[in-house]
């Protein structure tokens, strides 16, 4: 299977990423943002600050010649996923609904935290039970999620949220203001996910978690 | 001609800067302050003769680049 991560200036999460998908057996190949047509089965979307962040979160990645390529091969029913800044960018580009605040904190996140399953009608999480909790890593300073209410509520109906952070018992943390703690999505297709922890970041037990190889497990065939 | 471009949070979206900064005037002896929002501004020339025409294509840069309109309002002065 293909994956390819595409690498934009300001990236910085393209090397742990190819690294998780190298461990589930992948053909990974980091490609610059500069390449208008890509060839992969996944194209994934890295965590990082493209382009700075100037401007807003992510607004800029949304025109760059990389971004044509996911278009089309969204359209064509290929699988993307986004990991925190790429979240931001499938959220500015409209592939994923909604957009993205400052943490309500104002501070910058960066530690474990136990996220939920709320969905498992995707093959993302396929490899995992609903209401079961995984440790993974967050960092991010402008991971508050909004959607309008009419929008929350065409997502449930569709089983598109997929994750919540949550304690280890599993009750609901809000942990930077997302609307009802969401920290991961998908698509009505359920092909395109976004998420905000960092799965590539919890894959061998030596970091604390290999729950993040058991995620990104379930997106490779 | 110059343009300027004020970009704001809607209402009703919870803007973290906003707060953080009223807390801050509060602690300073402002108490009497409230609804700090906080937005950005974008000035910029644009190369264009026609009024109506350069605010046209403004509007598209703030829809299509400058501004979230899931949750930004922006404001096109000429």
């Amino acid at each position: 299977m293909k994956v390819a991560v595409v690498l934009f200036p300001g990236s910085n999460c393209e090397v742990d990423t190819k690294y998780a998908f190298d461990l589930l057996g992948c053909d990974t190949q980091i490609v610059w943002h500069k390449e208008d047509k890509i060839d992969a089965d996944l194209i994934v979307l890295p965590g990082g600050f493209s382009y700075g962040d100037y401007l807003r979160t992510a607004a800029i990645a949304k025109f760059s010649p990389a971004m044509k390529a996911v278009v089309e091969h969204a359209k064509k029913g290929g699988y993307v996923l986004g990991i925190c800044n790429g979240f931001q960018m499938l959220l500015e580009l409209g592939l994923l609904p909604g957009a993205m605040r400052r943490n309500e904190s104002m501070s910058f996140i960066s530690k474990y935290q136990p996220l939920k399953v709320v969905a498992n009608s995707n093959k993302f999480l396929s490899n995992l039970e609903v209401g079961e909790i995984v440790n993974i890593p967050v960092a991010h300073g402008e991971g508050n999620y909004f959607t309008d209410d009419k929008t929350l509520k065409e997502m449930y109906q569709n089983e598109q949220v997929l994750l919540k952070y949550c304690d280890e018992k599993g009750n609901d943390v809000n942990i930077n203001g997302s609307i009802d703690s969401i920290a991961g999505i998908c698509d009505k297709s359920k092909k395109i996910f976004g998420l905000m922890p960092h799965p590539e970041r919890a894959c061998e037990k030596i970091l604390n978690s290999d729950d993040g190889l058991k995620m990104l497990k379930g997106l490779v065939w | 001609m110059k343009a300027v471009i004020n970009i704001a949070l809607k209402n009703g979206v919870l803007d973290p800067a906003g707060k953080a900064t009223e807390h801050a005037l509060s602690s300073l002896g402002f108490a009497n302050v409230s609804n700090v929002r906080i937005g950005k501004q974008v000035v910029l020339d644009i190369d264009a003769t026609d009024k109506e025409e350069a605010k046209k294509q403004l509007k598209t840069m703030c829809e299509e680049l400058l501004a979230n309109t899931v949750i930004e309002d922006f404001e096109i002065v000429l």
